[in-house]
């Protein structure tokens, strides 16, 4: 591992600031010689292989700001602190009254070690699990930008078959964005030009030319809340993740399910898709095609074949789309049918 | 007439002896006073500089001066000479590094020793009592056969503790999915569910 200066800046602004110090205009968080660390589940492991070099090492969990640490409930909806716990939050009543999806697909996710230590935004920065990416012996165009993709003709079973592009196919594993975007989160954050706020569906990038750029975040830019809307409705919501094994893997596929139903029929419904694509993924086509219709086996069906439709497997991965069509149409009828 | 073997005669388990070896070696990083070991800490912080770490394990402090990318895994096995936390595969997917990190489990091959300064550490070697008397956690272990080869062991019992801790040991379901960050190649896992239902009364707020 690189050697490293370790700092623990104790309030948000002497974060951004020691950060700024470091980073150069268009410098990319995960490329830049000053980098935050919070739970450090990500962060560490991809120090020890090599694949993150930071000069400088910013520990965020000594910030004094209480609201960091805190899970708001108001009307309006609910307020995630970026350093709260992923079990924390999978804990959280309210959570699981309001959005049993986001306490699903925290609790589905890692292990019981891992959500103790980490954070949610952290979650939701995690970077990809491409083994290619990992090992740095390997081509790999998002770690050493035009170095070339040895996964494109290597063994892609993991990879996604969504937003992919001739420089990369690497999918987003997370599972808690997948729950985010569905329901329209919004990203609190603040960096050398303020604060501001990121529409969640903005806040990663697709791959195109360059997956080296990975979010819309700035180097010294740091996440400090995460909120989401009040949808009276999504009490009706629910995270379907398939694995290799039940437990302790990342998606194959899943599916993150809200739906707004009047009778059988629906009134607007919210999909998201995980383990299929580069980014965390909206699945709009198929909340289009189920929008007033009946909700049953063949509408389900109908929806699942437009999420895919623009979906471009590689020689290992074409199992994904059938895969993730019955995943979403499984996900799609157990929404339906939940007691609320 | 049975022959001593190599590493009686000399009066040393190869246990102990590795364990002497660790601790002799960690006796220089461990500082001898507060004083000395903050000096540097307060200027600038520079690179390769060691920094002062103060960590609480098992109840007892300690001052280490470390390199800022030791683990609290390797911190503890290497320069404290604790070694019954155990190094799987230093990645965060086995285990079986598992310590509580005040009151929660946590993986110390994820964490820079560094980052836990001020902490409460609980290690495998702190859960029995002095006199010796095992926490009912480890006597489940033993009573349930709950091990074969023992090298996850000590993850999964401290695993075990935080899962009872954290409400999530309500059923055998309940064990299985809370405690499937621990992987025992050996398979003991239905034994070691029946352990943690067997500790589960007797763990809570231990
Ligand atoms: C074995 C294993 C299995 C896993 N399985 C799953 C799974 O099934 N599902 C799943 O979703 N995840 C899974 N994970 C991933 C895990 O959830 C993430 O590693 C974790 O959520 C990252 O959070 P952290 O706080 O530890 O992040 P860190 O490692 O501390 O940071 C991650 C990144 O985010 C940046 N960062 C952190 N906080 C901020 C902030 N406030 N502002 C700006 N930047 C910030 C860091 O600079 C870094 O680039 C698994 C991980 C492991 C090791
Ligand atoms: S798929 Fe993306 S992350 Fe994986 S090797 Fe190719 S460029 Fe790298
Ligand atoms: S050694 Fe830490 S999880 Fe395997
Ligand atoms: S007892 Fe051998 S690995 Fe679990």
């Amino acid at each position: 591992m690189r050697p490293f200066v370790y700092e623990q800046p104790t309030d948000i602004s002497t974060a951004v600031a020691i950060a700024s110090r470091f980073a150069t205009d268009d410098d990319q968080p995960t490329r830049a010689n000053a980098q935050f660390i919070a739970g450090g589940t990500n962060l560490a492991d991809y120090m020890k292989l090599g694949v993150a070099e930071p000069n400088h090492l910013l520990d965020l969990n000594q910030l004094k700001e209480a609201a960091l640490r805190q899970i708001q409930v108001t009307d309006g909806g609910i307020r995630f602190g970026a350093l709260v716990r992923m079990g924390e939050a999978a804990d959280h009543a309210e959570v699981n009254r309001r959005y049993p999806v986001i306490a699903d697909s925290l609790r589905l996710a890692a292990s019981g070690q891992i959500r103790n230590m980490a954070s949610l935004a952290g979650n939701v920065l995690q970077r990809t699990r491409c083994e290619y990416f990992r090992e740095t012996s390997w081509q790999c165009n998002k770690r050493v930008p035009g170095s070339g993709c040895a996964a494109m003709d290597g063994f892609n079973r993991q990879h996604a078959v969504l937003g992919v592009s001739d420089a990369c196919i690497a999918t987003y594993h997370g599972d808690f964005a997948q729950a985010l975007i569905a329901l329209d989160a919004v990203v609190h954050a603040e960096g050398g030009h303020g604060a501001r706020k990121i529409p969640f569906a903005k806040l990663h990038r697709q791959p195109r030319d360059t997956p080296h750029v990975e979010t819309d975040l700035a180097a010294e830019e740091i996440i400090t809340a995460i909120e989401v809307p009040a949808i009276p409705w999504a009490r009706r919501s629910l995270y379907l993740k398939i694995r290799d094994r039940e437990s302790y893997a990342f998606a194959l596929a899943s599916a993150a399910v809200a739906l707004d139903l009047d009778g059988e029929t629906v009134r607007e419904a919210r999909i998201a898709l995980g383990g299929v694509a580069t980014v965390p993924w909206r699945a709009g086509a198929a909340e289009e095609a189920l929008q007033g219709k009946k909700l049953d086996e063949a509408s389900a069906g109908a929806a699942a074949d437009a999420a895919f439709a623009g979906a471009h497997p590689r020689q290992h991965n074409a199992f994904k789309i059938e895969l993730g069509k019955r995943t979403l149409v499984r996900a799609l009828l157990e929404t339906r049918d939940m007691k609320v | 007439m049975s022959q001593p073997s190599a590493l009686s005669t000399n009066g040393l388990s190869r246990r102990k002896f590795m364990a002497g070896t660790v601790s002799a070696a960690a006796a220089a990083p461990l500082l001898a006073s507060r004083a000395e070991a903050t000096a540097p800490a307060a200027a600038q912080p520079k690179l390769r500089q060691p920094v002062i770490t103060s960590l609480r394990i098992n109840k007892q402090a300690y001052e280490l001066s470390l390199d800022a990318r030791t683990s609290l895994l390797d911190a503890l096995r290497d320069h404290i000479g604790l070694t019954g936390t155990k190094k799987g595969c230093d990645h965060g997917q086995c285990g079986a590094c598992t310590v509580l990190v005040d009151g929660k489990r946590v993986l110390s091959c994820l964490s820079f020793a560094v980052m836990n300064d001020g902490k409460d550490v609980t290690t495998i070697e702190g859960l029995a009592s002095t006199d010796g008397k095992l926490h009912p956690m480890q006597q489940a272990f033993i009573d349930h056969d709950a091990f074969q080869c023992g090298y996850c062991t000590p993850g999964q019992i401290m695993s075990g503790i935080g899962c009872v801790n954290e409400g999530h040991a309500e059923s055998e379901n309940d064990i299985r999915e809370y405690m499937s960050g621990n992987i025992c190649r050996c398979a003991a896992y239905p034994n070691i569910v029946a352990a943690i239902l067997q500790a589960r009364g007797e763990t809570k707020g231990a």
